[in-house]
């Protein structure tokens, strides 16, 4: 049967010539395809859904609207092109030109690099496959959609690799994705954060928020690699990530909003009785938001880690806009301040800079979150209520790294035990927190109509208005 | 600081290594029991290292971590004989063990390394000969990732049971990340005890990821692998299959340890009955072995009841405690004397009473720990000589630690003479005590030749003077009271100004001849190379890959094979 390749996998790596891809794309995409009505999202693979489709790298080529099926969505392959004369730009090999085939020597990381980011793709798919049963708006659908079918295109991004760089190996661990199965006991997917749930629409704003953001630094930390490969399907994927931290910002700015203007017009401001009023209390925003923040930090890895410094030295995985640094982008004699618990206090530590090269990123993340806190913070602000929303101690709630064994309240004192079970109400989500927010989720499908617990949004999506038509139920 | 100085051993502070612990102190293993199978499960506190300087991340081990492990099997094996079938896995999640702790490898010195190495060997080779000898079946339960160590670990098991939930693999990626070997008998057990293809195997080693799956099972890597909603079912139905094989009795009373009462100070170490005199002038340690002190239970009963202080237990325990702290807190003591003293009925008498009751369990648990600490010595890298002197009582069992050592010494007497030392043979000098190669020390000593071997048998049971001794090959050399003080002294000497480095290469490849076993060959093959290894530039060099693992430096290689 021939294929035209062009045609069902949008591509600017030259597919329909590379007969090996072809091969080993022809025995994939079917499974991927399986994988996707298996575990896509609940019964929706008969709508029509207004999305996004990357065609090209050009400029007007990443974004192509039109109605389209999921199931025929046309996940495409795309690097960005290449630079003039590219150099690797950090670690040991600074200097030397990149590599466009992996090098014997650095596989095995390269590998694990590459399955590690993979895995996390339709984890995430998985997780949040429930939620079009839930959704407040056609809007909100059409944006859940739209980030799931791109993170089916991340993980074609990672299986190409894998298949035009590792062989049989790579080949194995491709399908290997299609077979962990997040909170599959039995298939986990690696990370622990991608096999928990994703139960509810705020969740799921607090998810694409900070853990789609955790992706944006890793893809970016990647986009320097001298692999070249990596780096060039990496940079563009940070285009799509930058959509889905959007839908979290959006999203959760537009809970904000409602609870704020609920809270103005009736002039009540006790959790409880803005809960019978059917919108989400602040404080519940802020537990959540103290959730999805300290889980995803943890996801950067040990405040201390040889992988990490192994792979910033061999030039695999650089730091978070690494171009931009000014210092020798060898770090053989740097340091880099890290926290620490000593002597029952947290205390900070100049520790060397290459093993800390996750503490870092972490840090470049940290930063980057704070600012969309802030401008939730302006929509509070802007209806006068004395509220702030605000990040937790970095130490907060860690399960790994140096705090993972220490009690950490949001504000950075170490606390006993007993401080801790008390607090913890406060601190994180309760199930009565979460069963509440779980009531308010019901569907809202009518284009223009949005669940009571969240406010439509100022424009469209492709500059059409809320009130369109963004999924055709079939 | 240097920090190889900082896990180098220093017997004269509180850094001496103890060798002694008790599961109430445990660090790192959590141990359970469940009719007759027992749990030994790996949780090793990253903070509890045994030396400054490093965290046991990922379920990593050191000597530490596996003092304990080395007591937990004595406890089992003595302690709970209704254990049966032992599984061997871990409490952390999605992580069995990632093996030895690179870092403590990478600021250890050479000693340390090998040491620890020996140690852990000695442990695993333990735990296939309770296998083999006790009825006592190990089941390895990885959990989770099983790298290096961890797998070594596993491969001594009885049986390998890997989850298959698409990420766990086992792995030896010693060569490809550390530029060392797999060599606590990684190596050795995977061609000789699994059986995996060469070629197989040679990519099983450089592949840092490992192997995981069905793959793992078809390469013999494990037996099976399970998915994780059935892993501990299928574990436990194992074990208990395992169990179910095992000669161990049903309603036994266990034996307990008890702690071993014992003085040490600078020179030496004084127990019940082993002593230790340290003399640092000289390099020399004399050890005395003293038979029992009064006459030695003859029936079950009466050796159930003495239980930790029955005499061939209590002197085993005290003669591995000794050797165990000898070997790491005292590297250039390079010289051992092994001395004996008592009652030569004394002992005839507790080795009769072995060899009458040796199919009852807690005899066959202390002729086990008899030929473990037995094989200890044999594979010391120290000169070991015995000498044989009025008073003494080199008989059956300890008259083994005559025939472990390089060379024997025995005083020559005039005939009838009161003091006249003498030998004597038991039962138990006939395969009851096999070392590593599987020999007894007298098959080892004489070739298996019949004839000289068919002369000891008809020998059993009486004392044997010097000039009989000598005409069988039982002794090196018979001076009489006028040479013996200057001959001694001059081989001691003699002995001590050589290069302590031939001497242990010379040593070992005298000790065993002829024979190899897998056990043999973890010993000699392996671990040479891997001391030579880890002395080279390539490994422990400033760039060497054992010293640049985990600092985001890369290795530089002298490229030139040797």
């Amino acid at each position: 049967m021939s294929i035209d390749y062009n045609q069902t996998i949008p591509n600017n790596v030259d597919l329909a010539t590379d007969r090996s891809l072809q091969r080993a794309l022809e025995q994939w995409q079917p499974g991927f395809i399986d994988w996707w009505r298996e575990l896509g999202p609940v019964g929706s693979q008969g709508h029509e859904v207004y999305l996004r489709t990357a065609v090209s790298v050009d400029p007007g080529g990443w974004a192509h609207f039109d109605y389209v099926k999921m199931p025929e969505y046309r996940w495409g392959i795309f690097l960005n092109p290449p630079a003039a004369d590219p150099k690797i730009h950090f670690g040991e090999h600074k200097g030397q030109p990149v590599w466009n085939e992996v090098p014997g020597e650095h596989r095995a990381n390269l590998r694990r690099i590459i399955v590690a980011q993979g895995d996390t793709e339709p984890a995430s798919v998985e997780q949040q496959r429930h939620l079009g049963l839930t959704a407040p708006s056609q809007y909100d659908l059409r944006n859940l959609y739209q980030v799931n079918v791109e993170e089916g295109r991340h993980l074609w991004a990672m299986v190409y690799l894998l298949h035009r760089h590792f062989g049989r190996d790579g080949r194995e661990e491709a399908d290997a994705m299609l077979h962990r199965h997040a909170g599959d006991p039995n298939n986990p997917r690696i990370l622990g954060a991608f096999n928990e749930k994703t139960p509810d629409w705020l969740s799921l704003y607090m998810f694409t928020y900070f853990t789609d953001r955790d992706g944006k630094f890793q893809l970016s930390a990647l986009a320097e690699s001298g692999f070249d490969p990596l780096a060039r399907t990496t940079k563009f994927m940070l285009t799509e990530e930058a959509h889905h931290m959007f839908v979290g910002e959006s999203g959760v700015s537009r809970t904000i909003q409602r609870t704020c203007e609920v809270m103005k017009a009736s002039g009540v401001d006790a959790a409880d009785k803005l809960r019978a009023l059917g919108v989400i209390d602040l404080e519940t925003i802020q537990r959540y938001l103290n959730f999805h923040y300290s889980v995803t930090i943890d996801l950067f890895g040990a405040d201390q880690s040889s992988n990490a410094a192994t792979f910033y030295s061999a030039g695999l995985k650089g730091r978070y806009g690494e171009t931009k640094l000014d210092d020798d982008h060898v770090l053989k004699d740097a340091t880099y301040p890290i926290l620490e618990v000593a002597n029952g206090r947290i205390a900070e530590k100049q520790v060397s800079a290459l093993s800390s090269i996750n503490e870092r990123l972490r840090d470049d993340y940290i930063r980057d979150s704070v600012a969309g806190v802030e401008r939730w913070n302006r929509v509070i602000e802007k209806s006068g209520i004395p509220f702030r929303l605000q990040v937790p101690h970095k130490a907060f709630n860690r399960k790994i790294g140096s705090f993972a064994a220490a009690r950490v309240s949001p504000d950075g004192r170490i606390v006993s035990e007993a401080e801790w079970n008390a607090g913890v109400g406060n601190w994180l989500p309760s199930d009565e927190d979460r069963a509440f927010v779980a009531s308010l989720m019901g569907r809202v499908v009518e284009p223009g109509k949005f669940a009571n617990w969240i406010a439509p949004p100022a424009v469209g999506i492709n500059r059409q208005p809320a009130s369109f038509e963004y999924v055709r139920f079939g | 600081m240097d920090p190889a100085a900082a896990a180098a051993p220093d017997a004269t502070t509180s850094s001496r290594v103890d060798f002694e612990t008790h599961p109430d102190r445990y660090r790192h293993l959590k141990l359970g029991f469940e009719g007759p199978v027992a749990t030994i499960a790996l949780d090793i506190d990253e903070d509890a290292g045994i030396r400054p300087g490093y965290k046991l991340k990922l379920n990593s081990y050191d000597l530490g971590v596996d003092i304990e492990l080395h007591d937990a099997l004595q406890r089992i094996r003595f302690e709970h004989p209704q254990v049966r079938a032992v599984v061997l896995t871990s409490a952390k999640d999605r992580i069995f063990c990632s093996g030895a702790n690179i870092f403590m490898l990478g600021r250890s010195t050479h000693a340390w390394k090998v040491n620890f190495c020996k140690f852990t060997n000695e442990t695993r080779n333990g735990i296939e000969d309770s296998s083999r000898h006790s009825g006592l079946k190990f089941i390895a339960a990885c959990n989770g990732t099983t790298a290096g160590g961890g797998y070594e670990l596993a491969l001594a098991c009885d049986e390998i049971v890997l989850v298959d939930d698409r990420s766990s693999a086992v792995s030896l990626p010693e060569v490809p990340l550390l530029g060392v070997l797999p060599g606590t008998g990684g190596l050795t057990r995977l061609t000789d005890k699994r059986r995996v293809r060469h070629d197989l195997a040679d990519l099983f080693c450089t592949t840092t990821e490992g192997v995981r799956g069905t793959r793992a099972r078809d390469w013999r890597l494990v037996d099976e692998v399970v998915k994780p909603a059935q892993f501990r079912d299928y574990v436990s139905r194992r074990a208990r299959s395992l169990a179910a094989g095992s000669d161990r009795p049903e309603d036994a009373t266990g034996v307990t340890l008890t702690p071993l009462a014992r003085t040490v100070d600078a020179s030496g170490y004084r127990y019940a009955f082993v002593d230790v005199r340290i003399d640092g002038s000289s390099r020399q340690a004399t050890i005395t072995v003293k038979a029992p002190d009064k006459a030695p239970p003859q029936d079950e009963a009466g050796i159930v009841a003495a239980g930790a202080s029955w005499w061939p237990l209590q002197m085993a325990r005290e003669l591995d405690d000794a050797i165990l702290d000898l070997r790491t807190n005292h590297l250039d003591i390079g010289t051992w004397l092994l001395r004996t003293e008592g009652d030569i009925d004394s002992v005839l008498a507790a080795d009769a009473s072995l060899a009458r009751h040796r199919d009852h369990w807690f005899v066959r648990e202390t002729l086990g720990m008899l030929r473990r600490t037995l094989a200890r010595l044999d594979v010391s890298s120290r000169t070991l000589f015995a000498l044989v002197e009025p008073g003494s009582c080199f008989a059956g069992t300890l008259l083994e630690l005559a025939l472990a050592a390089d060379r024997c010494y025995m005083l020559a007497l005039p005939e009838g003479h009161v003091e006249a030392p003498a030998l004597a043979l038991s039962a138990l000098n006939f395969g009851a005590c096999p070392r590593v190669d599987g020999l007894s020390r007298i098959d080892a000593r004489f070739y298996r030749e019949r004839d000289a071997i068919a002369r000891l048998e008809g020998a059993q049971g009486r004392r044997i003077h010097a000039a009989e001794a000598s005409d069988l090959g039982l002794v090196t050399a018979t001076p009489d009271e006028l040479d013996w003080r200057d001959e001694i002294r001059i081989a001691l000497e003699e002995r001590a100004a050589m290069s302590p480095d031939a001497l242990t290469g010379m040593e070992a490849n005298l000790r065993f001849g002829v024979a190899e076993t897998m056990q043999t060959r973890v010993f000699g093959r392996l671990s040479a190379w891997q001391n030579w290894i880890f002395i080279r530039p390539n490994a422990v060099g400033e760039h060497g890959a054992l010293k640049c693992f985990g600092t985001g430096n890369k290795a530089q290689f002298d490229w030139e094979r040797v």
